[in-house]
């Protein structure tokens, strides 16, 4: 594997060859003393995020000092990109410099695209942290490790992605790898929060949420992404609350063994209230420590190999 | 039993039997209960052991077996149940994977992550015997050694390989040792056990 940019077209045997490393990993780092593998020694990681982000920066980061890489950060405040660089010479720049795998954010979507072909004459991989309204490829693969990891499988289980699909990269990502996997999707959201074209995904969709809790297996619960939405696409806040949040009422209405994901930020009382999330249904801390082991598991099977 | 080596050896011999490999590990059990005083008090004043007891701090904390996957950590588990039957000491085995700790990971393509099984009594202050199919260039000996400081401080490593095909590449030996089997570099010795492969053997292919 040279980049990873999508989970659309990432094969069965790929996808699960990582989530087994990202498995070995967590159990080979479990209670141990000293949290460090030297696996990366002298590879070089650079995160470029041109987009807030908390969970998966510092997840990637981890992830490379745990493997021993050498880690850098490089944000689109205080780069060069405020004095007008274009992303192309400032990831020429940084592969120039050294970097052996960029790790991308960027508010465009495709734009980790891009910079592989513009890198692909040089020896940097490319990682997508997530770009636009498109593909978030890691945080899918750790959603899968969590599943896997409660549900004993994912072949076969249902799984509904609930909220605003339109915007997020999340679900994309999701759907594929899911698809990949063997399990069912079922997209749950208000007409206007689907995106075009949804007919064509390997997904059933829903608009109404009590109907499909009873067989579902896992809920993803995804933020409203407020900040990508111009104009109205619900009523209000509070009626979105109400036909698409999962409430206590609502976690009753699963099967006892469902899992209840969310990728965060969550927005308590908006899509998630908060016995839910604190329940020990829910499984949103070990999302963000399984992030870490899957994403030493990509870094692994992207940096560890002998050069392609 | 294998023929004797000479003129017009075949492709592949067999070094050692299915009845063979089920003794030598016997041998090994027994040398592994001398070495680490498994045996009682009784040894020590003879100076049976070398490491293995704390002077007067009561009975020593039997050794941990640890095999290297893939064959290493079947091996581990069936040295660990004669050692067992044996000297009536429980010996707890597990697995070591070495694969992040190697040193020629760029050069090769990406390899799977095999099973690290750490016994819950850790390693920590006790004697642990790496356990592995065939001794060569002792650089996969190394990388487990490198792993095992990462999961504690061990009073002591040993090492165990069924088969020492010499041909070292780092100062390396091992304290029990199955078969010494004199090799040429570009022979293949494989070893075959029921667990992974579905019989015992230890083969030997020439060029």
């Amino acid at each position: 594997m040279r980049d990873l940019l999508t989970t659309d077209g990432l094969g069965h045997d790929e996808a699960t060859a990582i989530l087994d490393t990202a498995d070995e990993l967590k159990r080979t780092l479990l209670g141990r003393e000293v949290r460090k593998l030297p696996t990366l020694r002298g590879r070089t990681v650079i995160t470029m995020f041109y987009e807030n982000s908390t969970r998966t920066r510092v997840s990637f980061e981890i992830a490379g000092k745990w493997m021993s890489a050498d880690v850098i950060n490089v944000s689109a405040g205080g780069s060069s990109v405020g004095k007008g660089e274009s992303l192309r010479d400032t990831a020429l720049t940084l592969s120039a410099a050294g970097a052996d795998c960029v790790i991308v954010r960027h508010p465009a979507s495709g734009a980790p695209h891009r910079l592989s072909g513009w890198l692909a004459e040089t020896r940097t991989s490319v990682v997508n942290a997530g770009d636009g309204m498109h593909e978030h490829p890691t945080q899918a693969l750790l959603d899968a490790a969590t599943l896997r990891e409660r549900l004993g499988s994912i072949e076969g289980r249902r799984i509904a992605i609930v909220g605003d699909v339109l915007h997020s990269r999340v679900a994309r990502s999701n759907v594929h790898l899911l698809a990949t996997l063997g399990a069912e999707v079922v997209l749950v959201a208000p007409p206007t929060l689907l995106p075009h074209g949804v007919e064509q995904w390997p997904v059933t969709t829903a608009y109404d949420l009590d109907s499909q809790l009873p067989g579902i297996d896992a809920v993803m619960m995804l933020r409203v992404q407020a900040e990508r939405m111009r104009g109205g696409f619900f009523p209000s806040a509070r009626e979105y609350s109400i036909a698409y949040g999962l409430n206590e009422k609502r976690l009753a209405m699963l099967p006892d063994h469902a899992v209840v994901l969310h990728p965060g930020p969550m927005l308590r009382g908006m899509e998630i209230a908060s016995p839910v999330a604190d329940s020990p249904r829910a499984a949103i801390t070990e999302q963000v420590s399984n992030g870490v082991h899957v994403r030493m598991a990509v870094l692994y099977h992207l940096l560890a190999g002998e050069e392609l | 039993m294998a023929p004797p080596r000479g003129a017009a050896a075949p492709a592949e011999r067999e070094l050692l039997s299915a009845g063979d490999v089920a003794r030598t590990i016997a041998r090994m059990a027994h040398q592994v209960i001398e070495k680490t005083a498994l045996d009682g008090p009784a040894d020590r004043s003879e100076g049976a052991h070398d490491v293995g007891s704390a002077d007067d701090a009561g009975p020593p904390l039997p050794p941990v077996l640890l095999g290297i996957p893939t064959r290493g950590t079947p091996l581990a588990h069936r040295l660990a149940a004669r050692i067992e039957e044996f000297s009536g000491v429980a010996v707890p085995a597990g697995a070591l994977d070495v694969t992040l700790y190697r040193d020629d990971l760029r050069r090769k393509p990406t390899r799977p992550l095999e099973e690290t099984d750490v016994p819950a009594g850790g390693i920590d202050d006790r004697i642990v015997i790496l356990v592995d199919d065939v001794l060569f260039s002792g650089r996969t000996v190394r990388s487990a050694l490198d792993a095992l400081s990462d999961h504690g401080r061990p009073r002591a490593v040993q090492l165990a390989a069924l088969v020492d095909r010499g041909h070292r590449e780092l100062p390396i030996r091992a304290d029990y040792v199955g078969k010494n089997v004199p090799t040429s570099r570009t022979e293949e010795v494989s070893v075959l056990l029921a667990e992974t492969d579905g019989r015992d053997a230890v083969l030997i292919r020439g060029q």
